[in-house]
């Protein structure tokens, strides 16, 4: 219980990370290429329009996340080094593929 | 058909890993193989409720809902394995020498029993739900080749299981003091990985600092794509490029569990002396 209430207080810690918007639409991301800043902490808002679920994979990221049908998720990234990071729609990678650019100012 | 078939045996070779493992650990506790089946019904069960409700629990806590979620499970995870390999270690070597008539003497058997419920049930639950959503999705889906992708399903299904049994069964097969330390160590590796990645989905929530991201990059040596990432990944928590946070969680996990064994054993030697 202690935990969870330092879960709690940690919360709005979590508002300051910048915020990207990445959809998923008949099981593709938009955008594909998704520019961000590198050095810095990425929020990843990730809005599945899709009525199936999806699940969000990216081992260069080292992040993994099911995102429900018609539902959306967040995901912390980052202060990456720049370069690019592939990621997948595990569930449909045949067409969910993008990738993150992370650029150095 | 093939993609199918490594996603499904993804999510199905964590649980089979350590059902493998438990099973054999327990094979000498009464009724444990009774327990670990209840264990792993329990899991599927609550793998649905889990999968039905992941918009739910993704939009808790404000979109961070299933990284707190499955930082909880493997949390408790962590703690009940700890409790059976500290419990292992103080009541094994007993349940070797006189299996069937001991049973009845280990008053705490019981628990060590729903400790294997648990913890089984837990493995199943959290690898299960995402299984059963991405069958969801192709079910749901009208694109056609259902039938070659639950074909492939299958197949991982089956690979995932045959993982876990040839562990298994190298396991119960070995001379009895090598099964002994074998099991204790494949439990202990298997908690602090598990530890390490509760601190992983608490950094993708950004409730912990990572630290040092990634500490290392093993990523073109030994990729977790691979199969052998995936299964050190699975027995040891191989992370190719683990954040300094994850090492912090491994380390106190694997020394703190390592020192409960000690502990308990050391008064039992000193008896039979």
């Amino acid at each position: 219980m202690k935990h969870l209430f330092l879960i709690a207080l940690l919360l709005p810690l979590a508002a300051h990370a910048d915020d990207y918007l990445l959809t998923i639409k008949d099981h593709r991301f938009q955008p594909a290429e998704l520019k961000v800043p590198s050095g810095v902490k990425i929020k990843l808002s990730i809005e599945n329009q899709d009525a199936t679920p999806e699940e969000f994979d990216s081992y260069s990221l080292n992040r993994e996340k099911v995102i429900a049908g018609h539902s959306s998720a967040s995901i912390y990234i980052g202060p990456l080094t720049p370069g690019r990071y592939p990621f997948t729609g595990e569930f449909h990678s045949t067409t969910a593929q993008g990738v993150i650019d992370a650029q150095a100012n | 058909m093939f993609g199918t078939a490594i996603i499904i045996f993804r999510e199905v070779l964590e649980a089979s890993i350590i059902i493998g493992i438990l099973a054999a650990a327990t094979r000498n506790v009464p009724n444990s193989r009774r327990w670990i089946f209840a264990g792993l019904l329990a899991g599927l069960v609550g793998a649905g409720a889990v999968a039905a409700s992941t918009d739910v629990i993704g939009s808790l806590a404000s979109g961070i809902g299933q990284e707190i979620f499955n930082a909880i499970v493997l949390g408790v995870a962590v703690v009940m394995l700890a409790w059976h390999n500290i419990w292992m270690s103080s009541h094994g070597a007993e349940l070797a020498r006189n299996a069937k008539t001991v049973g009845r003497k280990i008053s705490d058997g019981t628990s060590e029993c729903s400790v294997l419920l648990v913890i089984v049930g837990l493995a199943v639950l959290r690898e299960g739900s995402e299984t059963v959503l991405f069958l969801y999705g192709i079910a749901a889906s009208n694109d056609g080749g259902q039938s070659s992708m639950m074909l492939g399903g299958m197949i991982g299904l089956l690979a995932g299981v045959a993982v876990g049994y040839t562990l298994y069964s190298g396991l119960v097969h070995m001379p009895m003091r090598l099964f002994f330390a074998a099991t204790g160590i494949l439990v202990l590796l298997l908690a602090a990985g598990m530890a390490s990645q509760a601190a992983h989905f608490l950094i993708q929530a950004d409730l912990l600092p990572s630290l040092a991201a990634p500490l290392w990059d093993t990523s073109a040596i030994l990729p977790e794509s691979g199969l052998p990432g995936m299964l050190l990944h699975s027995l040891i928590g191989y992370d190719s490029r683990p954040t300094g946070m994850q090492i912090v969680f491994y380390l106190t996990a694997l020394i703190a569990i390592f020192i409960g064994m000690k502990w308990v054993a050391r008064p039992r030697a000193s008896i039979k002396k």
